[in-house]
């Protein structure tokens, strides 16, 4: 690895594969190739560096620059100015937001200043298809020393001191779970990767499988060899193609090393792994439905007790965890549980990666310690808002969580601390919402996800939660009652209280949060039809206003429906029956003569 | 024993660790409304998915409301089953199911015996505050069975029964979300299914979205035609279970009623399927003696154990699934079946009508009979040997809409000559019923020697699988008995394996034999209905005067001038039949 000079790291995420890094890939490849500098140079497709915002990213290492929105045809000039000369090219450097200034490496970028990466400390580094890059990075080095100095209770010992809690969602503690598994008597255990990560938006387990799929891995044998299990299955969703390929090429690797397969390391311990394709239903994260859909059935959750440590995936002991919460494992074994410990809050150590999207600044993945607060997540990492507008709430937890407003900015972000927020940590997904967001809108947004994904077994989740969806398109086509917002909260508190499983349970939190402190906006839309953010179009009405027209006929000729009459030099008119709200001719008149009212 | 002490309702009530709440509840008198789940003790089924939510009871210091029927009791648990905010949940929980619910409650086919309706009434729901999109799925009938989709409320238990008990596997729920609905794969029709119509699904369906076809239109107006001779057969399983549509208590035997009320109807015979139960036994009998005896002579190429094949579910089942083995049952026609075609041929000669003026109606205590029935080789120039099927349950429709006063009826007697039958007909009715009847005639013509006793108590009772040895003169028989196509399955594939130890094997495809049948009064999930109907039958059949079908004067003369003796080329002809691959 070494030999070369200059290492390019392209960030080959799913996301920055969209915006062609594969073909930026290829452009070094090539003009190193036509250049002859081959053998100095390496080209390495890493996975996603966190900064999605910016991407694709381009890393140059030793110097360790970092050029953000790189295309393919900007290969050539970085060879040659970069490579070459030395130099580096300016237009492709990070500027920063605030201060203008140019920021040449990502220790200097606020995006990552407060961020401490554990779970993704490789996602960005090391080329995922090469199992010796994790071996270099003390990859499979926690097995080693598990295998052949620890017994697998004072493995478990460790995560529990460490005060791991699962990252996908629920937060129980990790060790304990896995405690229990070991100590339920069974011929035959398995342990299970949870990669059904479907809340809208986050990608946090997708990007460490496609950046570190042997750190999940090693976490995976280690959980067999605490739990007594021979079997590992990772259950993830087809849709996840970058993921799967990379996980099939460092299964294979890691067996051709006898990481996986029989007698690992010389332990006598057997444990291999096997994939599972999921078809991308979001109530497959939850463990019995995960399990059912691996069994081949109908992916529906049943009612717990038994827990799937007692009786799981075919009838048998079986342990469940997500992504991240694996990733976690080799650094506590590594650097130990005290280490790991000092991190975070008193009830949740440790870092937590989210998802950071919607109306911010820094769209991207980031990986911060349990206890920083939101507004230095929304402020200092995530840049602050979009366009300078102002901050209205976040959503965490995705569907399930619920809305923050501005007054919890300053709460430390701990499982215990967003559950009596009346949100959850959830799997990590971070949206953020401004002052042109309505929150009616958003909660029927989260609750047409919920009627989508519901698995249909229970009443209160099928039926319930199609209602609460339908009395918010009411709300948010002008046709809502004030009754509405009592039905909204009633009718909320009766699906989260008789639900069958987590995704009912959790399903009504953005209604109820958004009630709880938007109230003034349901208000607006069902006593004066009211959109206050503008967003529901059905409240929205486009006029012309006569004093301002000047008949350019621009908004005429571009209303895509036909709506707008009127000659040349004459007042124009919008036709409401015709009108879609598509906000057109707003957008075209250069003389500010379209009301939205 | 782990003892657990609780108290529900403020009442403390001590149970066995691993009891559910709704047990523990019931146990001290406490019902909590329950929908979806059923439980059928002796037979070892149960249903409870825990999906329809309406037993959630507030347990203190538990997050949120906790299902009753999956929930199990622990020390010092706190239960209330009516708080404010369990009551509020479950009627919250009802209105939602009945918000996607038809409300035709007046035309449909299941009102004053519908569960979901009963407990609408039981909660007090007066208003449905939460109103929405309904449901609307294509209704689907086949020629046993109406899906009316829209009608479902998801609780599973068809797909339950379907799947777990009897191994059919066409029922199970598809799509997502709120457009979750039970159904055969990819929403095919029933009957492009390997669906058997054995009818358990409509038997446990809660609401009207699983019935029968209904047939009563067609019976009453070949009642109405003066051209048509209509003569109607019941079942062994009828008598037992009548009554309880009519408020009597399960277990009554009606049979004097039964005959009674169809001749009010105007059927112009009465006749018993328990006559052409006893002709099954002649046919079954011998059929089973010669192999019998050629395996006994070292025959390499007979087919042994025997397989019954009485129950048209089960016909269908083994043509599905197993149509390798299609050499195998027994090749006797169905008791149903058999009295079609004597009655259309031999009665019809009697009469000297046409077959085509005859008119044969059964009471069935089934619903695949109805698909029975119109099976092709069960016709003669598309003139079926049995014209109509209808259930118990639409039987005692027709007697209600024609103003009978079905209790006070006095006791009527069958018509002569296919009206007479012996206890081994009547005991059909039940699981282990068949074989005891071949049993006993099959002991007396083959040791040529009187039983010392009649009963078989070691081919009685509800276990799924039984098996037993009876000794012929020292020739140990070995008896196997299933009931539920699960168990059949199991004796089945024993056999595939060449691992078979049983000469003679009775297979019923409904739990309890045809006394649980699908075409019989809804027991709503009471096992001890299913059981007081078997007594029924065994009090019946040791009521009779003959008991063993060999000895019914009408069957003997039934030989004697029409059909010569038991298998013979005429017997053949009429009674037998043949097996097809259905392959799907």
């Amino acid at each position: 690895m070494s030999e070369y000079n200059f290492q390019i790291l392209v960030c080959g995420g799913t996301g920055c594969k969209a915006s062609e890094s594969e073909e930026i890939r290829s452009s070094f490849v090539n003009l190193l190739n036509e250049y002859g500098l081959e053998e100095e140079v390496q080209v390495v497709l890493t996975d996603c560096f966190g900064f999605c915002e910016k991407g694709p990213i381009v890393k140059m290492m030793p110097d360790k620059t970092v050029y953000v929105r790189v295309k393919p045809s900007d290969a050539d000039e970085i060879i040659k100015e970069h490579i070459v000369k030395g130099n580096q090219v300016e237009r492709l450097l990070y500027r920063d937001p605030v201060t203008g200034t140019v920021v040449r490496d990502r220790q200097h970028m606020e995006f990552y200043k407060k961020q401490i990466r554990i779970a993704l400390r490789n996602c960005g580094f090391i080329n995922p298809e090469e199992i010796d890059e994790y071996i270099a990075h003390d990859g499979y080095m926690a097995l080693g020393t598990c295998l052949t100095e620890m017994k697998p209770m004072e493995v478990i010992e460790q995560i529990k001191k460490s005060g791991l809690r699962g990252r996908g969602g629920g937060g129980f503690p990790t060790g304990l779970k896995w405690e229990i598994t070991a100590k339920v008597p069974g011929d035959q255990k398995y342990v299970v990767c949870n990669v059904d990560e479907g809340d809208p938006g986050a990608f946090m387990d997708r990007s460490i499988l496609e950046g570190d799929p042997h750190t999940v891995i090693e976490a995976m044998i280690i959980n067999g060899y605490c739990t007594g299990a021979s079997k590992g299955l990772v259950y993830i969703r087809a849709e996840y193609p970058l993921a799967i390929s990379r996980l099939k090429i460092a299964l294979a690797q890691a067996r051709a090393y006898g990481l996986l397969g029989d007698d690992i390391l010389g332990s006598g311990f057997n444990f291999d792994i096997e994939i599972r394709y999921g078809a991308g239903a979001f109530v497959c994260g939850e463990e019995t439905a995960l399990i059912h859909s691996m069994e081949g059935c109908r992916g529906e959750p049943t009612f717990k007790p038994p827990f799937p440590s007692v009786s799981g995936y075919l009838g048998k002991p079986t342990n469940v965890n997500n992504v991240e919460t694996y990733a976690n494992i080799p650094v506590i074994i590594n650097k130990g549980a005290d280490w790991f410990a000092s991190i975070g809050t008193e009830k949740s150590k440790g870092t937590k990666v989210f998802a950071l999207a919607g109306k911010i600044n820094n769209v991207g993945l980031i990986e911060v310690p349990l206890g920083t607060t939101l507004r230095e997540v929304i402020y200092d990492i995530g840049g602050g808002i979009r366009g300078g507008k102002k901050f209205k709430a976040v959503q965490t937890g995705g569907p399930s969580g619920g809305m923050l407003t501005a007054e919890f900015l300053d709460t430390p972000i701990d499982y215990d601390n967003l559950l009596a927020a009346g949100s959850m940590m959830g799997s990590g997904g971070m949206i953020v919402m401004d002052e042109d967001d309505c929150m009616v809108a958003i909660a029927k947004f989260y609750l047409g996800f919920t009627v989508e994904e519901s698995c249909g077994k229970c009443a209160p989740c099928r039926i319930g939660n199609k209602r609460l969806h339908e009395i918010l398109e009411r709300i948010t086509d002008g046709k809502g009652e004030i009754q509405d917002l009592d039905r909204l909260f009633m009718l909320s508190n009766v699906i989260k209280d008789a639900s069958l499983c987590g995704l009912g349970q959790t399903s009504p939190n953005p209604v109820l949060s958004s009630l709880k402190y938007f109230r003034q906006e349901y208000e607006a839309h069902v006593k004066a039809s009211h959109c206050p953010a503008g967003q529901c179009k059905a409240l929205v009405r486009y006029e012309v206003i006569e004093d301002k027209c000047t008949g350019c006929t621009l908004c005429f000729r571009n209303c895509p429906v036909g709506a707008i009459t009127g000659e040349k030099r004459e007042v124009h008119f919008i036709d409401q029956s015709l009108c879609i709200k598509c906000g057109v001719c707003f957008e075209k008149c250069k003389f500010g003569a379209i009301l939205v009212s | 024993m782990d003892m657990i002490n609780l108290t529900i309702d403020n009442k403390p009530v001590v149970v066995v660790k691993g009891t559910t709440i709704l047990e523990a509840a019931k146990s001290i008198g406490i019902t909590v409304p329950t929908l979806c789940h059923m439980k059928l003790d002796d037979l070892g089924i149960e249903n409870k998915p825990g999906g329809c939510r309406i037993c959630v009871v507030e347990v203190k210091g538990r997050r949120n409301l906790a299902p009753a029927c999956c929930t199990e009791a622990t020390d010092g648990m706190e239960v209330s089953t009516h708080s404010i905010r369990a009551i509020n949940a479950r009627r919250t929980v009802l209105e939602l199911i009945l918000s996607d619910h038809p409300s035709d409650c007046l035309v449909c086919a299941k009102s004053g015996n519908c569960e979901l309706q009963d407990l609408a009434h039981r909660l007090g729901i007066r208003e449905i505050h939460y109103k929405g999109e309904q449901s609307s799925y294509r209704a689907d009938t086949s020629p046993a069975i109406i899906r009316e989709l829209n009608k479902c409320i998801l609780c599973r238990r068809c797909e339950m029964m379907c799947n777990e008990v009897q191994t059919v596997g066409v029922l199970s729920a598809i799509n997502r979300g709120f457009s979750s609905v039970v159904s055969p794969a990819f929403e095919m029709n029933l009957d492009h299914s390997v669906c058997t119509y054995c009818g358990q699904c409509v038997a446990v369906c809660p609401t009207g979205a699983l019935t029968e076809v209904d047939h009563t239109g067609a019976v009453v107006r070949a009642l109405a035609d003066p051209t048509k001779t209509v003569i109607v057969q019941t079942a062994p399983a009828v008598r037992a279970a009548l009554g309880e549509e009519f408020d009597m208590e399960p277990g009554t035997l009606v049979t004097g009623k039964l005959v009674a009320a169809l001749r009010r109807l105007g059927f112009d015979y009465v006749f018993d399927t328990d006559f052409s139960a006893d002709l099954t036994i002649m046919e079954e009998g011998t059929e089973l003696l010669n192999r019998l005896k050629r395996h006994l002579e070292g025959d390499p190429d007979v087919k042994l154990p025997i397989l019954t094949s009485c129950c048209p579910a089960w016909v269908k089942f083994f043509e599905h699934q197993f149509p390798d083995m299609k050499d195998i049952p027994s090749t006797a026609r169905s008791p149903q079946q058999m009295f079609g075609s004597i009655a259309k041929s031999y009665f019809a000669g009697i009469l000297g009508i046409k077959r085509e003026d005859l008119v044969v109606v059964s009471i069935m205590p089934c619903v695949a009979k109805k698909y029975e029935c119109g099976r092709d080789e069960f016709a003669v120039n598309n003139n079926p040997d049995v014209d109509f099927a209808l259930t118990t349950r639409e039987l005692a429709a027709l007697i209600k809409v024609s103003n009978i006063k079905f209790r006070l009826l006095d006791n009527e007697e069958y018509d002569a000559p296919l009206g007479e039958s012996t206890g081994a007909g009547v005991i059909f009715g039940t699981t282990g019923g068949v074989i005891e009847a071949a049993v006993r005639s099959a002991y007396e013509l083959y040791t040529g020697k009187e039983l010392p006793k009649i009963e078989f108590e070691e081919l009685r009772g509800m276990e799924g699988l039984r098996k037993a040895t009876i000794d012929f003169n020292g020739l140990p028989i070995n008896i196997g008995i299933a009931h539920g196509l699960r168990n059949a399955r199991k004796l089945l594939e024993d056999m595939r394996a060449g691992n078979s130890w049983y000469h003679a094997i009775e297979i019923m495809s409904c739990p309890g034999g045809c006394i649980g049948g699908g075409g019989q009064p809804y027991h709503h999930g009471n096992v001890e209905i299913l059981k007081k109907r078997q007594m029924a039958l065994y009090r019946e059949d040791s009521n009779k005067a003959i008991r063993k079908s060999h000895e019914n004067p009408y069957i003997k003369k039934l030989y004697e001038e029409y059909l010569g003796h038991p298998m013979s080329e005429k017997a053949h002809h009429l009674l037998h039949t043949v097996y097809f691959d259905r392959t799907r």
